[in-house]
């Protein structure tokens, strides 16, 4: 950038640039991840207005289970585990990203993957289980509030795998050019806001509702 | 296609590394990585021993943790300082958290005071 | 056998679905069939549908983007008018034992869809139509942040538009009021495709909102010229900003409400029925926290542009600048702390009703305080009586009137007596016409020469003006009279015959502004006719004081040959005023995002997606769904998004736009 005469302290004779003449190409996708972090923010409050969905409606059991009833910890506990796992295996692979090393990048993206997809299968697995209990999201209001909030971001992390392998592809294709470089970097904050979010959904819909 | 590689040609877009969010190296993602699992187990350990009495208490301690642990979610992997994007991530952030703690308690509290006033079925119910 | 596959073909949709009974409808339909189809016969005749593809449906020019946004909302203008109309009419003649013209399910159909149409079709594709044009330009930017997201929200806009447009045609709309509350909007009281159509319209336009309104907030932060600090934004600017902060911040609970209420309907769950412990007063209670910052969404431009015009028109800097500033600021955070007021009777006591009734109180505070200062804006100011100028002065008289009534309203007390009458129907006209539309046609009179080299007509503006200001006031304040006798909304049938007088007084008042609307239809026709002698060849038609109008009029497609750098608060006027040169050599080739038609497909893919979950076309929603994410993945591999502007057509229009203003007489 060309460096801009300041009004202050010139007479009039003094010559100011009204137009920037040498400008400079701005750089492709310069606000890309201010935007992206503003959807974040955006998402956030689709789960703020969820976790306060189940903060007014999770002791309504309509004569339905209790979260006492229902929640397995230890599941939850080995769950989180898996979040916490592909967070650390995508931060390595941003750092192998950054050493532009491609083919430690995409294995540790396999191994984000897989630890993705681990979570999801747990989580699937903890709702077969509740619906065949009979404690599907149906039963009761503390239910539908319980299976929107902890499914949507279910939900967010199908998405976020589908993002990744669309990635991976997309890199093996051409390579860690600037533009992949900028969708891998607002993938890592995606999936390290989803596992925030987790935090908020393990500490307050688990383990304070197994307090209750 | 015929020229994919178009975007890194442009002879500007090592700026990105500017505009973009900082990076952490291995050591601070380990390190965040070993205080989430530290702030993750102790909770869970508490709740499932029940090594609190009053669950108000264990309550209170379990919501500490997690706010301990976003924190250290933002700083280790997302990589927020107050310099980012000249500033423009934190202030988004503060934004968004007011409006979460607006919404979070402003409808409990709301909320609350109609079930109260309004419900007295479901009081007598409860009796 | 039969049956069962004619289900699984068409989901709930039969024959019978269509509203062959309803003569006025079948009318409708009949009309906008053939206006369709004269026009689809016209495109294809004058062999126009090229360039309207290539040119504008794929463009991801913020200008014709924005433009786009306009006609959209004039257009739905027209629809969510006719409806006001009708209810107008159906209450002025139902009386004395007339039941009027409107049965009571097609009535309940018509103020619904009026509502839902008027915010969400009308004001805010204005809104966001006219923030789409003109900040770039203010900002001295060459497009927004994301030119192709910028193409997809206008036509996510447009896919809610045209569902809500299908609902008169193939079934019907939602009875329930335009906020659809629960438990009326459940599945148990309103078992019909209405409310299905209401969320999936809303759903989808909701995607296009948000995602403009974070394109909008990154273009500001990011995109402004060098020079241009905070605090020497164009007031426009700020409050386009603090406008879009509140669109990301309060469409995502919008989302997540009616996703909420979606499932109770679609899968059973029980957030807001009455069984099942469901919570409906929780459905009043998220919606609002989504819509009142909405009202201010709506509002917070027009002040923007009534800032812009007093001071150009009065040939003054803007008085209070940084009050101005801090006022909006203050506005966004307190947006937020306003909802309940919207459901005082709702029964949370006396503690949470005066916690919110005092916020609500304090609003006006920095409201009032933008009043005060658009006044001494204009004091000692040589007042130019331009149309802009004279929309300004009927919002700044008709928008008190409406604040006042509004406080009187934040007294939960007062609300007790008031709420559901007339009186806030009154009430939130008096706002939302005389804030947010009189500063739509304040803006639209004040950049069509910026958009498209020529002003408007003066002689048609002002009739157009005078019927929509006198309109008004004959259409809404006998409302407020009815309100304080007690008259309740959403009635279509009084029995009491002495309440007639002031419902035909509203009526021809409805006829007035049908006035209005027919003169600003006519303004624009006259002007187009007119369009040499109304030519503005300076590209700064008023005297103006920002930078949109350092450009040609129309801008050219890359907007400024040269950035212009920032060094005063009114850059284009200080640019003027120390006779800055303009540059008319040593141009250079200009990077430009490329059209993509990627954004009318996936539009058109929700639109199918969403008739077929309204019907339960379970394998139509299916397939729909699978083709939008194959359609979003698919672009995703295109890396090729831009281009450069040869620098042979920058001189060539540059060089037009030199000897244009050398002809001007300089």
């Amino acid at each position: 950038m060309s460096a801009i005469p300041m009004k202050d302290g010139l007479n009039e004779t003094e010559k100011v640039s009204f137009y920037d003449i040498e400008e400079h190409e701005h750089p492709d996708g310069a606000s890309t991840m201010l935007g992206f972090w503003m959807y974040l923010m955006s998402d956030c409050l689709i789960f703020a207005v969820l976790f306060a969905a189940y903060a007014v409606l999770g002791n309504s059991y309509a004569g339905g289970p209790s979260p006492k009833e229902i929640f397995e910890l230890p599941l939850v506990a080995v769950n989180t585990a898996m979040l916490l796992f592909s967070s650390i295996t995508y931060g390595f692979a941003m750092l192998s990203m950054e050493e532009g090393r491609q083919r430690v990048m995409q294995m540790w993206l396999v191994f984000t993957g897989l630890f993705g997809l681990a979570f999801l299968s747990i989580e699937m697995y903890e709702f077969a289980n509740l619906i065949h209990e009979g404690a599907g999201p149906t039963r009761s209001a503390f239910l539908s509030s319980f299976f929107t909030l902890v499914g949507t971001h279910g939900l967010h992390v199908t998405m976020g795998l589908i993002w990744l392998v669309t990635l991976m592809v997309q890199v093996q294709k051409h390579g860690l050019i600037a533009a992949n470089k900028r969708r891998l970097m607002c993938l890592s904050m995606f999936w390290h806001f989803l596992d925030v979010i987790w935090i908020g959904v393990f500490t307050f819909v688990y383990l304070m509702g197994t307090l209750r | 296609m015929s020229d994919p590689q178009a975007p890194a040609n442009n002879p500007h877009a090592d700026h990105d590394h500017d505009n973009g969010a900082a990076h952490g190296t291995r050591g601070s993602y380990l390190k965040g990585f070993f205080l989430s699992v530290i702030l993750t187990a102790i909770p869970f350990w508490a709740v499932m021993t029940g090594a609190f009495k009053d669950p108000s208490t264990a309550a209170l301690v379990v919501m500490v943790f997690a706010v301990a642990q976003i924190v250290v979610h933002m700083i280790y992997f997302l990589h927020m300082s107050g310099k980012s994007e000249g500033g423009w991530t934190m202030m988004a952030l503060i934004f968004t958290i007011i409006l979460v703690v607006i919404t979070l308690s402003g409808s409990i509290w709301v909320m609350y005071h109609m079930n109260t006033n309004m419900m007295p079925m479901q009081a007598a119910a409860d009796m | 056998m039969n049956d069962t596959l004619l289900k699984t073909i068409f989901g709930r949709l039969t024959l019978e679905s269509l509203p062959l009974h309803e003569p006025i409808v079948v009318a409708t339909f009949a009309m906008v069939a053939i206006g369709g189809l004269g026009l689809v016969a016209a495109l294809t005749y004058f062999k126009v549908w090229g360039y309207l593809w290539n040119e504008w449906f794929t463009s991801v020019d913020h200008k014709k983007i924005g433009i786009m946004y306009m006609i959209l909302a004039i257009v739905m203008l027209l629809r969510g008018f006719s409806d006001a109309i009708m209810m107008r009419a159906q209450q002025a003649m139902a009386f004395n034992g007339s039941e009027g013209y409107l049965t009571a399910h097609h009535y309940d159909q018509v103020f619904t869809a009026h509502g839902v149409i008027m915010i969400f079709f009308v004001a805010m594709p204005m809104v966001t139509g006219l923030m789409n044009y003109v900040v770039p330009l203010q900002i001295g930017a060459r497009d927004v942040s994301f030119p192709f997201l910028n193409n997809f929200s206008f036509w996510m806009t447009t896919a809610g538009a045209v569902i809500v447009m299908m609902s008169l045609f193939i079934g019907e709309f939602a009875r329930t009021g335009w906020l659809a509350m629960p438990p009326l909007s459940g599945l148990a009281y309103s078992p019909d495709v209405g409310v299905d159509y209401y969320i999936w319209a809303l759903q989808i336009a909701g995607i296009g909102t948000l995602l403009s309104g974070v394109n909008l907030v990154a273009t500001i932060v990011k995109m402004r010229a060098p020079g241009m600090t905070m605090m020497k934004m164009p007031i426009f600017t700020w409050t386009s900003l603090c406008t879009n902060i509140l669109i990301v911040a309060a469409f995502p609970v919008l989302t997540a409400v009616l996703a909420m209420l979606s499932l109770d309907r679609y899968i059973g769950t029980a957030f807001f029925t009455n069984d099942s412990g469901g919570n409906p007063m929780m459905y009043v209670n998220l919606i609002w926290i989504w819509g009142h910052p909405e009202v201010y969404i709506l509002v917070l431009p027009a002040f923007g542009i009534f800032s812009e015009v007093t001071s150009t028109f009065s040939g003054k800097r803007l008085f209070g600048y940084s009050s101005m500033v801090y006022a909006t600021l203050v506005i966004t955070i307190l947006a937020y702390l306003v909802w309940l007021h919207h459901f005082f009777t709702m029964g949370s006591g006396a503690s949470v009703n005066s916690f919110f009734g005092i916020t609500t109180m304090i609003i006006s505070i920095p409201t009032g305080a933008k009043i005060f200062n658009w006044l001494f804006t204009m004091y000692k100011g040589r007042i130019r009586f331009e149309l802009p100028m004279m929309w300004t002065i009927a919002f700044m008289v008709t928008f008190t009137i409406g604040g006042m009534t509004g406080v009187l309203l934040a007294v939960p007390p007062a609300d007790f007596v008031l709420h559901n009458s007339l009186f806030l129907v009154a009430h939130f006209h008096n706002v939302i016409i005389g804030g947010t539309l009189f500063g739509m046609f304040a803006g639209i009179n004040y950049w069509f020469p910026k958009a498209f080299g020529f002003k408007l007509d003066k002689k048609w503006g002002t009739v157009s003006f005078w019927c929509w200001v006198v309109g008004f006031y004959f259409a809404f304040m006998p409302l407020y009279v009815l309100g304080l006798m007690g008259v309740t909304r959403r009635m279509r049938y009084f029995d009491d015959p002495n309440l007639q007088i002031w419902f035909v007084i509203a009526a021809f008042g409805a006829a007035l502004i049908a006035a209005g609307i027919g003169a600003f239809l006519l303004q624009i026709f006259v002007s187009i006719r007119n369009r040499e002698a109304l030519a503005d060849h300076s590209g700064d038609p008023w005297n103006g004081r920002t930078l949109e109008w350092a450009t040609s009029s129309p801008p050219p497609e890359y907007n400024f040959a040269f950035t212009p750098i920032v060094h005063d608060l009114d850059a284009w006027y200080d640019m003027k005023d120390r006779k800055h040169e303009r540059p008319v050599t040593g141009f250079k080739s200009i990077h430009m995002p490329s059209g993509t038609g990627t954004g009318v497909v996936l539009a058109g893919l929700s639109v199918a997606f969403g008739f077929a979950m309204i019907w339960y076309i379970w394998w139509l929603a299916g397939l729909a769904l699978a083709g939008i994410f194959a359609t979003t993945i698919f672009h995703t591999f295109n890396y090729k998004r831009d281009f450069h502007i040869p620098v042979e057509d920058v001189i060539a229009s540059e060089d037009a736009r030199t000897r244009q203003l050398a002809t001007q007489g300089a």
